[in-house]
């Protein structure tokens, strides 16, 4: 008999992944796949994969919650808009990549005729428009109001900029849906991104999700709450910061290399550990996530190469690097291709720890010496995240690894680039059964439960792998 | 803008110059004043004065330099400004700005000419600041220049 039970449902771009959750022994029941039909009926592959659910449980429990997250349709496509790029521009683009969105473009400045068309071309799913501190300037802000606001863009907007200038703006977007959120740099260098994030959630919530057609499985599930990074992302969150009585792991770093890009997720304040260390630059916020957009295993794996360099490549994977051409030129073509040999086994290994180096590298701040009149000094960019004890690797290419230590061990920082913040001894865990976007959706019903599962369920990549986890993942 | 908005001043130690002290005690002085005040603190690239003063919509930037690299650092500085749009920005410099014994008239000159509407001398009081600053604003009522955006 089972207890009550859960459906984690990820409306993916080529699966809809299920798990079935036990919320009283809080396990995994089981997970299910199907296809994803978000461009016919996205219900179908819904029902095959809950087909595929109820042969591996015999039969599907009643279930307390059946909860959603979608990167489907492209995932929630946004374009964000400020006014100096290193501030409001940067603020509007972490209020998005917060709020689990595809950046598909950004915008600073005076938007011109060419950029609106360009937006327009985008066909982003929300737009974001930042710009001036509150009271600050409002000039410019306005006239990208008015652009948008004639222009032939139908999508939400959501205005995060000077509140000051709210008033003309809501004039200039009339006949738009847009809504007003606080400020993302309400003063100079002060970051305040969460009330953007909600905004943009919201809007998904009770839009895009219907707008996407991914509401035509509401048979099937209950609610599709946030896109799938968002999922993650607080998933990361309920695992470092614990809930109620139980603590979490603390500080931590989640990295999930896919076909098309790499994400990373920071839970950590990243301040300067060194006393006397300057910090530069906009405040860095505590729950961060970045997109590597040329970091994909697939899409991107001439992008990879380029960037690591086909010889390093070559010689990680003890391959020819004439082997290792042809073959990334076959994956950018062929971008649903698992490994089919040794060789090319060898080669994702050898990308994947090439794209997460990168991606590392990229997330994590780093330091520098300044000469000032008094001798030098330390000045810090970005955050510091050589003292988190945890990364956690997550995405099929972590999951389906058989060696997942030798893909993560390459984030760690090292001797040759002391001015890299990167983790410098952390322990790491596998997210083997593709948990984390589940106990994220989870955690907005029971987060005690979810909390309990994401602990028990993420394993040290040393711990033996069974063959039945392999041929399930 | 509504008159009982208060003009905002960007203020900030430029280049590799962390004598801080000064800039702080005018930084404090021009906020009891009534000015919003935008410290940047010690070890400011000219840059970051420009793109706070665009975002935060300033009225003025006063820059502070201690170190004697003062000629160095604000080369450009007024160019910078009308790169961003704020070609109307009023603009202060002061502290010990050159190396060396140089008549005072002469150290003035070489910032004027950089651009600045002032430059202050080593032991200018906070007070002749605040009196500067009355002044230039009320000019510029008056006679308001092409407002920069």
């Amino acid at each position: 008999m089972h207890g009550a039970a859960a459906l984690l449902i990820d409306f993916g771009s080529t699966y809809t992944k299920l798990r079935a959750i036990d919320l009283d022994r809080r396990i995994v029941l089981a997970s299910g796949q199907g296809p994803s039909t978000v461009a016919t009926d996205i219900s179908v592959g819904m029902r095959v994969a809950l087909e595929d659910l109820g042969r591996r449980l015999g039969r599907l429990p009643q279930f307390r919650y059946r909860l959603g997250s979608s990167s489907a349709a492209g995932g929630l496509r946004m374009v964000t808009v400020g006014l100096v790029r290193e501030l409001t521009a940067e603020a509007a683009r972490r209020a998005a990549l917060g709020a689990g969105a595809k950046l598909v473009g950004t915008y600073a400045y005076r938007l011109t005729a060419a950029d609106m068309a360009s937006i327009l071309a985008l066909r982003p799913d929300i737009l974001l428009l930042a710009g001036g501190t509150d009271g600050g300037n409002s000039e410019v802000i306005l006239h990208n109001a008015r652009m948008l606001g004639s222009s032939a863009l139908d999508c939400p907007i959501v205005y995060a900029g000077n509140r000051a200038a709210w008033d003309s703006a809501k004039d200039l977007l009339a006949g738009k849906m847009a809504v007003c959120a606080e400020n993302v740099m309400p003063e100079f260098n002060v970051l305040n991104i969460e009330p953007a994030r909600a905004a943009i959630r919201e809007i998904f919530l009770e839009r895009i999700v219907h707008a996407k057609g991914i509401d035509r499985a509401r048979d099937e599930c209950d609610a599709v709450l946030m896109p799938t990074p968002a999922a993650v992302m607080d998933g990361a969150r309920l695992l470092a910061d614990g809930h109620g009585s139980t603590p979490g792991l603390g500080e931590l770093v989640v990295i999930d290399p896919g076909g098309a890009t790499t994400d990373v997720h920071s839970v950590a304040s990243g301040q300067p550990r060194v006393p006397g260390v300057v910090q530069r630059g906009l405040p860095e916020p505590r729950v961060k996530r970045t997109v590597e957009g040329d970091l994909g295993m697939r899409h991107n794996a001439a992008a990879i190469g380029e960037m690591a360099g086909i010889p390093a490549l070559a010689a990680d994977a003890r391959l020819p690097e004439g082997t290792v051409s042809r073959l990334i030129g076959e994956l950018a073509r062929d971008v649903d291709r698992l490994p089919r040999d040794a060789e090319e086994r060898a080669l994702d290994r050898a990308l994947g720890r090439a794209a997460l180096r990168c991606a590392m590298k990229r997330h994590c701040g780093s330091v520098e010496t300044v000469y000032t009149a008094l001798g030098p000094a330390t000045a810090q960019t970005g955050k510091d995240l050589s003292g988190v004890e945890v990364v956690v690797g997550t995405g099929g290419v972590i999951a389906h690894s058989r060696a997942p230590l030798e893909l993560l061990e390459t984030v760690v920082a090292v001797p040759t680039e002391p001015e890299s913040l990167r983790p410098r001894d952390p322990r790491f865990l596998v997210d083997r059964e593709y948990l984390l976007y589940a106990c994220g959706l989870l955690a907005q019903a029971e987060p005690e439960a979810a909390l309990e599962l994401a602990l028990k369920y993420l394993k040290a990549p040393t711990e033996v792998l069974t063959d039945d986890i392999v041929a399930n993942g | 803008m509504p008159a009982t908005t208060p003009r905002t001043i960007v203020t900030g130690v430029i280049g590799s110059d962390t004598h801080i002290v000064g800039n702080r005690i005018l930084s404090m002085a021009l906020e009891k004043a009534g000015y919003k005040v935008v410290a940047l603190g010690a070890l400011t690239p000219a840059p970051e004065f420009v793109k706070a003063a665009v975002e935060t919509n300033a009225d003025a930037i006063l820059v502070s330099s201690l170190y004697g690299q003062g000629e160095l650092d604000c080369r450009g500085f007024r160019e910078l400004c009308i790169e961003a749009g704020l070609d109307a920005i009023l603009l202060y410099v002061g502290g010990n700005l050159i190396v060396g014994k140089h008549p005072w008239d002469v150290v003035e000159r070489i910032f004027l000419d950089m651009g600045f509407d002032r430059a202050a001398a080593p032991g200018m009081r906070v007070e002749t600041v605040l009196e500067w600053l009355a002044q230039d604003f009320a000019a510029r009522e008056r006679a308001p220049r092409r407002q920069a955006g």
